[in-house]
């Protein structure tokens, strides 16, 4: 089916728009097939040691093998009646291979030993007819196997073993309380992941994962009747990398500042009573005059920012040209990275890349390639130190190891290198969100993520929010409307003020950033505190049609 | 499973349909069999095949519906999806919006949207073609980044109320990016057919370098309104929105640029030019489609844009039954009628303004308006005098296309083309537009 017709017909066509760029393909199973263990870890190394062999009898000179199991969960309801439950399972094999210095790739859903060899022979027979159009053989970083070894997201409760009517009871009083509060309209959706991921390689490894990503999210619109206005108000949750527990806000997770900021769980409740109201109080907020504002960003919007003009720059395959015709290049070019003096941001900006960070969307003992997950610098004190690599790139840096940044989203697609978590550390002196805004005299405190645009180098952004106050003498006073910021990466990135410390520290994420041809989905969390950008250019975006 | 003729399909449907015990059953079966190849820095990077099919099983009691899938074809598979569908029905929430599956429909002849010569393709030829593709590369003393990909399947559904459709389809992708190596020029081309014989690699990678070579030392102009022509590939992203905007509920329900207060639309309302017309075909010679959709709906010829007023919306079954007007479903492609004039001939008759060949990172701003972002990309140009002057620094616009649709200046010959962002094929005239709004520079090549 196609993927327009299984959005359209599961129900989740209106939730679809927030879903873009998800592979979707899989066979739709019952909540309890979900909870069934799947192959055990000695058939799929019987599976695993199938492919490697066949392929290295056809000649191929590195090959590695995934065996995947992806299970999703979809609970979608808008106002008072449920559109649709739906679980997915998604299980296939996907070997790589090596052969005559080129890559080859082939997928099967059939998993017996003839199907598998058949495809190791097919990807090593790709890869000898692209030989020829090769300028130098792939030069692969050392990797030593670890043998057998495992992973497994630390949750605390599996969100696929909390029965579907506890989260659709959930859902109904979500959208109950959105209602009561002035919505005239509301989706909510829980959508869960459970990546079953087997890995095995010609080098040695033989490496069992287990990952757990939950998003709970909601879109409450309000309409003026009498002037035929609306405004929107979407969750403020965070996708996370963690099990059901993210649904139970703790209290000293909450940060009470204009509205409830949640840390490391969330209370849906009473985000979405709380957006029924400010949907309401933006339809009569005041439309921003555009000009020259200091801007206080949460983190829940800021993430998206750090993702495209910090995020995206600085992967590697983007830098060298891999992603020219879709995705595009970027302006961090090696040449300002051997500088090493190419300031990004000010002394203030420090940006690590984390593969481990807990909770986060991006965490994972391995990466799709075999490599052990760690932690890097970025920027540092303002400078650009460091990419993000996989092991055919890390040469080209000097470096002697992949940074293990690659990345599949199913068994059915060629792993390549995608972005891992990348986040701002927070301020080293102690500074509060208040301590921010006191500082500004005139300035706009922006929450939650809305529009974003950047362009193919990514200098240029415009990114808008879900909630806009004005600041005027380090008071906020009142709220805003039609406020999207424009600026360019590096001046932005010079024109941090101040960093709130670790204790407002928080995550934000992408359930589905996209890249690559044929497009594939990537999950990422980005951290930071709340942080005081200077000047920035913004611009008002209502308009008026027929 | 292999490639399924119409009469083996009807034969395997019958049999799925006959292990069905619930009130009403439905089942859609897929096939899709491909293949691409991917090329940056000159040489080739990653390519790969996948084939793939899936049974899609829905059984109905009442109004709550189960679905379940299933990629084996075995008797014992296909009655246990069966039984999996009918299980997750008995446990379903019923659902007030379901809507009692189509009894037998009329669709019209079938059109022509497969072909042998591009099912036929396989890795060597799509090796080949990045072979010519970076020969005209390496000739002009360029770097391509390139993607070719192909497809052929079908799609058939049939259910226990006695309708039944089939059809076969083939699609064929090629896109290029050349840039000088110095990075200071870039530019792009992109081409779809159903046919792969209409398909010319190299010609479009010339393309793509002419507009990398014409595109170096861009020089800066002030961001403003300005008087712009888009090419195809520039002004298809931004007419998509007006085409996957024509929902009727969400109108209805006040929350879309079609609506008006207290639940009014503005259907049938002159919101545009005069000259924009708007329409879907699947017979469409150019772009042919499937005569039915997702669902069994037959898809006719519908006009949504007439001179510029708003004649048709898309309803849902659901949404068409409350409302009590037919349920036309929303378009497979859309087609924009143009003028007689060709791409050079915009040109020549223009007097000063921007020459825009692919707008990028599209995003909606508001949706009341329509109100959208990005920006120019691989070639943007300075006209004077009807002439070509020099390549201009690329801008990040804030438009919406309903404004610039009523700012129409002139229109162009209509060609088939591929959308750079939702990668849906459409047929879309080079348009003039006056007032045109560019918000910043973007120092991107």
């Amino acid at each position: 089916m196609k993927r327009r017709d299984f959005l359209n017909y599961s129900g989740l066509g209106a939730a679809g728009m927030f879903l873009q760029g998800m592979p979707m393909v899989g066979n739709i199973i019952s909540a309890e097939e979900a909870l069934n263990p799947g192959a055990d870890t000695a058939k799929k190394k019987q599976m695993a040691d199938v492919a490697l062999n066949a392929a290295r009898s056809k000649g191929a000179t590195y090959a590695d093998v995934r065996i995947g199991r992806y299970l999703n969960q979809f609970t979608v309801t808008r106002e008072d009646k449920v559109q649709n439950i739906v679980n997915t399972e998604s299980y296939g094999l996907g070997i790589r291979v090596i052969a005559n210095g080129s890559w080859g790739f082939a997928a099967t859903d059939q998993l017996d030993n003839d199907s598998i060899a058949k495809a190791a022979a097919m990807a090593v027979s790709i890869a000898k007819e692209n030989a020829r159009l090769l300028k130098e053989p792939v030069q692969l970083a050392p990797q030593k196997g670890y043998g057998e070894v495992s992973w497994k997201t630390p949750i605390e409760k599996n969100a696929f073993e909390v029965p579907i009517k506890e989260k659709v009871d959930l859902l109904l009083g979500v959208n109950d309380a959105a209602m009561k509060a002035g919505a005239n309209y509301i989706t909510s959706l829980l959508f869960l992941v459970n990546e079953q991921k087997y890995f095995a390689s010609t080098d040695g490894s033989y490496i069992d994962q287990d990952i757990h990503r939950i998003w709970p999210a909601f879109f409450v619109t309000k309409i003026d009747a009498a002037t035929g206005k609306f405004e929107t108000r979407n969750s403020l949750s965070a996708p996370s990398g963690m099990g059901w527990e993210y649904m139970s806000a703790k209290p000293a997770d909450k940060i009470k500042s204009v509205t409830t900021l949640y840390r490391n769980s969330y209370d849906m409740l009473e985000d979405a009573k709380l957006a029924g109201q400010q949907a309401g109080d933006k339809l009569k907020a005041k439309s921003v005059e555009p000009g020259k504002y200091d801007l206080i960003l949460d983190p829940s919007h800021l993430w998206l920012t750090i993702h495209e003009s910090v995020g995206h720059p600085t992967e590697l395959d983007r830098v060298l040209g891999y992603e020219a015709n879709f995705a595009g290049t970027s302006f961090l070019t090696l040449d300002k990275w051997q500088s090493k003096k190419f300031n990004f941001g000010n002394k203030l900006v420090n940006i690590k890349a984390d593969r481990l960070q807990p909770g986060s969307l991006g965490a994972m003992g391995y990466d799709d390639e075999g490599v052990k997950c760690g932690q890097w610098d970025i920027i540092k004190d303002g400078i650009l130190v460091n990419y993000q690599t996989i092991r055919d790139q890390a040469h080209i840096l000097g470096l002697n190891a992949s940074q293990g940044c690659c990345y599949a989203d199913s068994w059915s697609s060629v792993q390549f290198q995608r972005m891992p978590n990348i986040s701002l550390q927070p301020g080293k002196e102690k500074k509060s969100i208040d301590d921010l805004i006191k500082n500004v005299e005139k300035g706009i405190y922006i929450i939650g993520d809305g529009s974003f645009s950047i362009d193919q180098q990514r200098y240029n952004f415009q990114f808008g929010g879900q909630l806009f106050y004005e600041i005027k003498n380090g008071k906020i006073a009142g709220m805003l409307k039609d406020v999207a910021y424009q600026s360019n990466t590096q001046e932005f990135w010079n024109s941090v003020g101040a960093i709130a410390d670790a204790s407002d520290y928080r995550l934000g994420g992408a359930f589905g950033d996209g890249k690559g041809q044929p497009p594939q989905s990537n999950s990422v969390s980005h951290g930071s505190a709340t942080t005081h950008f200077k000047n920035a250019n913004v611009i008002n975006t209502a308009r008026k049609i027929g | 499973m292999p490639f399924l003729t119409e009469e083996q399909a009807k034969a395997l449907m019958t049999k799925v349909l006959s292990y069905s015990k619930a009130d009403e059953c439905e089942v859609n079966l897929s096939f899709s069999d491909g293949g691409n190849i991917r090329y940056a820095r000159n040489a080739v990077s990653t390519s790969g095949a996948i084939g793939q099919s899936s049974l899609v099983v829905s059984s109905a009691y009442g109004k709550k519906l189960g679905v379940a899938t299933i990629n084996e074809f075995d008797d014992a598979s296909l009655e246990k999806v069966v039984r999996r569908a009918e299980e997750l029905a008995h446990l379903a929430p019923e659902n007030p919006e379901y809507m009692p599956m189509l009894g037998p429909q009329v669709y019209a002849a079938p059109t022509k949207t497969f072909e042998p010569a591009t099912a036929a393709i396989d890795a060597k030829f799509r090796a080949d073609a990045t072979q010519q593709s970076l020969k005209v590369s390496e000739d002009n003393k360029l770097v391509a980044a390139g993607y070719l990909e192909n497809s052929a399947g079908f799609n058939a559904m049939m259910n226990s109320h006695g309708l039944f459709a089939y059809n076969t389809s083939t699609n064929v992708n090629f896109s290029v990016t050349l840039r000088s190596p110095d990075g200071k020029g870039s530019g792009y081309a992109t081409k779809g057919y159903t046919n792969v014989a209409q398909l010319d690699v190299a010609a479009a990678t010339r393309v793509a370098a002419q507009k990398a070579a014409a595109s170096v030392d861009a020089r800066a102009l002030e961001p403003g309104k300005y008087t712009v022509i888009l090419e195809p590939a520039a002004g298809v992203v931004l007419l998509e929105y007006i085409g996957q905007g024509m929902d009727a509920r969400s109108t209805d329900e006040g929350r879309s640029f079609l609506s008006k207060p207290g639940g009014a639309s503005k259907l049938g309302e002159k919101l545009m030019d005069e000259r924009v017309t708007i329409y879907s075909d699947p017979a469409n010679s150019i772009l042919p489609t499937s005569v039915w959709t997702g669902d069994g709906r037959p898809q006719e010829k519908v006009t949504w844009v007439d001179k510029g007023v708003i004649k048709n919306l898309s309803y849902s079954r659901y949404w068409a039954e409350k409302k009590k007007v037919k349920a036309v479903p929303g378009p497979d492609a859309f087609i924009m009628d143009g003028g007689n004039q060709t791409l050079e001939q915009l040109i020549a008759s223009m007097e000063k303004g921007i020459l825009v060949t692919r707008l990028w990172y599209i995003r909606m701003v508001d949706p009341q308006s329509l109100l959208l972002t990005g920006l120019t990309r691989d070639g943007t140009f300075y006209i004077e005098n009807g002439k070509i002057k020099f390549p201009v620094k690329n801008f990040r616009f804030n438009e919406s296309p309903v404004i610039m649709l009523n700012n129409l200046d002139a229109l162009g010959i209509p060609e088939r083309v591929v959308s750079g962002e939702s990668f849906q094929h459409a047929v879309v005239p080079p348009m003039r537009i006056r007032d045109f709004t560019f918000s910043s520079l973007s120092d991107a090549i």
